[in-house]
């Protein structure tokens, strides 16, 4: 094949001047239809009868200031809790959702555990998993069991979102089609090295976006931790409003958890596209 | 007037060009046939007549109005082209005459009882009536790959084209598949076709175009072509292909 060298003819230079007017075109309406849809949103709010009320008690910069520094302090415990969550959410989803796999009749038990597990964990509200677990570890004065508020927060947040991680991990599993199995075991590999080398590599490339989607959401979660007594960013902000009757530490907690959020779920994004194109091919 | 113009068409991937320059033309009711090895642009032609693909450089006319112009609606285009796939891209989803009807019912607006019976008379043409309301996984390669034809010929396209229709049956499918291809010559159908099954190809086309590295090199009648041909490359082609088959 020969590199590309060759001079355009007049008509593809003709053609490719409209298409950059087209696109110029495109790019002008999307721009202007945003500022007239945008311009409609604020005037619709700021000339509702209560917006002064709102913006004093929601957006006020002194509210907003004197919070800002605890707040942002608070937030730094929900990034660690996220932090140390999520490699522990991952690696109890991957055992679950390979326990489920396990198909000799000796693991019965422990697919058994595992189903009840999912089910369970699924089923009952994260906020209700924080509370038993925040409330109830500690009650049962066991030796060696924690007592600290972010560990019981981070041990609720893993047992709830493992369910559901396994869950991801499990449909990622078997979508590789059987065939893959099938070739891998013709070769003398066992289930485990079956598993470890060809399935769980393919299964791996398709569950990130949908995992990723499930860490956005654990980002968020965090703040439910503040219900059994962890001082994070929803707790200061709390007790900022508390105190001033001013909600604007509110927005301040909302405004950090945003920020964390939109890298993570532009990432999912770029993920799922890439993975669209590679299939798409 | 021809049915189809192709007038000097470059095709650029990657900062190689895979189409160089192509010029063809396709009168009402004939059959062309495109031949050629793997990677000599056969099928990126066809997508690019479909619009698939964006040509880089070129023109291509269908009743002599430009379809390659970037104002020109693609779906208006391609709804008067039937193209159908190697791999037959039936929707599984769908019984047969679903995949049949659809296009007829959702982008050219028959009622459903008229795209029925269409259906049901293009299924009997082509002795697959029993299939109609099976889904495509109960059927044979061949008979996927024959409602795949039926389908496209559904719409009453101006054109068809089959980009390697019958490269994934075996052997025993391909026949039952060139025979709905024959058929359709005989109704007069003007057809594009890329192939590897050099007999089929003699008997069926008008006019048989050899690609080579992006390039049309050579054209003529198929007895010329495959008697006696003008290029180098043709008989080097024509012969590994021989040679192939008598293995």
């Amino acid at each position: 094949m020969s590199e590309v060298t060759r001079v355009r003819s007049e008509r593809q230079l003709r053609r490719e001047r409209l298409r950059r007017t087209r696109a110029v075109r495109s790019g002008t309406i999307a721009t202007v239809s945003t500022i007239v849809f945008l311009g409609a949103a604020a005037v619709a709010v700021t000339g509702s009868p209560g917006w002064p009320r709102v913006q004093d008690s929601f957006f006020n910069p002194e509210a907003f200031a004197r919070a800002w520094p605890d707040v942002l302090d608070g937030f730094w415990t929900n990034v660690q809790i996220f932090l140390i969550a999520e490699p522990l959410i991952l690696l109890l989803g991957l055992l679950v959702a390979l326990t489920r796999n396990l198909r000799a009749p000796v693991f019965f038990p422990l697919r058994a555990l595992a189903v009840a597990y999912t089910d369970v964990f699924r089923g009952v509200p994260t906020l209700l998993v924080i509370l038993l677990v925040g409330f109830g570890v500690p009650a049962l004065n066991l030796q060696g069991a924690p007592k600290d508020e972010v560990t019981l927060g981070v041990i609720a947040l893993t047992l709830a979102y493992g369910a559901y991680v396994a869950e991801v991990f499990r449909a990622g599993i078997d979508s590789v089609h059987p065939s893959q199995r099938a070739a891998a075991r013709s070769l003398g590999l066992s289930h485990g090295k079956t598993m470890r080398y060809v399935v769980l590599p393919q299964a791996w490339r398709r569950v990130v976006p949908p995992l990723l989607n499930d860490f956005v959401s654990l980002q968020k979660d965090t703040a439910l931790v503040s219900t059994i007594g962890v001082i994070e960013a929803l707790r200061q902000a709390q007790i900022y409003a508390a105190s001033k009757f001013n909600y604007t530490p509110y927005l301040a907690a909302a405004l950090l958890f945003v920020l964390l959020t939109i890298p993570m779920a532009r990432l999912t994004d770029y993920l799922a596209a890439r993975s669209q194109r590679r299939r798409g091919q | 007037m021809s049915l189809l113009t192709i007038e000097d068409v470059w095709k650029d991937y990657h900062g190689t060009s895979v189409l160089r320059g192509i010029d063809l033309a396709v009168e009402a009711h004939e059959v062309v046939c495109l031949i050629g090895a793997s990677g000599s642009g056969k099928s990126t032609l066809l997508r690019c007549v479909n619009l698939l693909e964006t040509v880089d450089d070129g023109a291509i006319y269908l009743d002599g109005v430009e379809i390659t112009d970037v104002r020109a609606n693609a779906d208006d285009v391609r709804k008067r082209m039937g193209i159908v796939f190697q791999a037959f891209n039936l929707f599984p989803h769908m019984t047969v005459l679903d995949n049949i009807t659809l296009a007829p019912r959702k982008v050219h607006g028959v009622g459903r009882a008229e795209a029925e019976e269409q259906a049901r008379d293009l299924l009997a043409r082509f002795g697959l009536s029993d299939k109609a309301a099976a889904y495509p996984d109960r059927l044979s390669g061949g008979q996927q790959q024959r409602v795949a034809i039926i389908r496209a010929l559904a719409t009453q396209p101006r054109l068809m084209l089959l980009d390697e229709v019958t490269s994934a049956l075996d052997p025993a499918l391909v026949t039952e598949v060139l025979g709905v291809i024959r058929e359709l010559k005989e109704g007069g159908m003007t057809m594009i076709l890329t192939t590897h099954e050099m007999g089929f190809c003699r008997e069926i086309a008008d006019t048989v175009c050899f690609l080579d590295d992006g390039v049309l090199l050579e054209r003529g009648t198929p007895e010329q072509i495959f008697t006696d041909p003008a290029e180098p490359r043709t008989r080097e082609f024509l012969k590994s292909v021989l040679d192939a088959r008598r293995i």
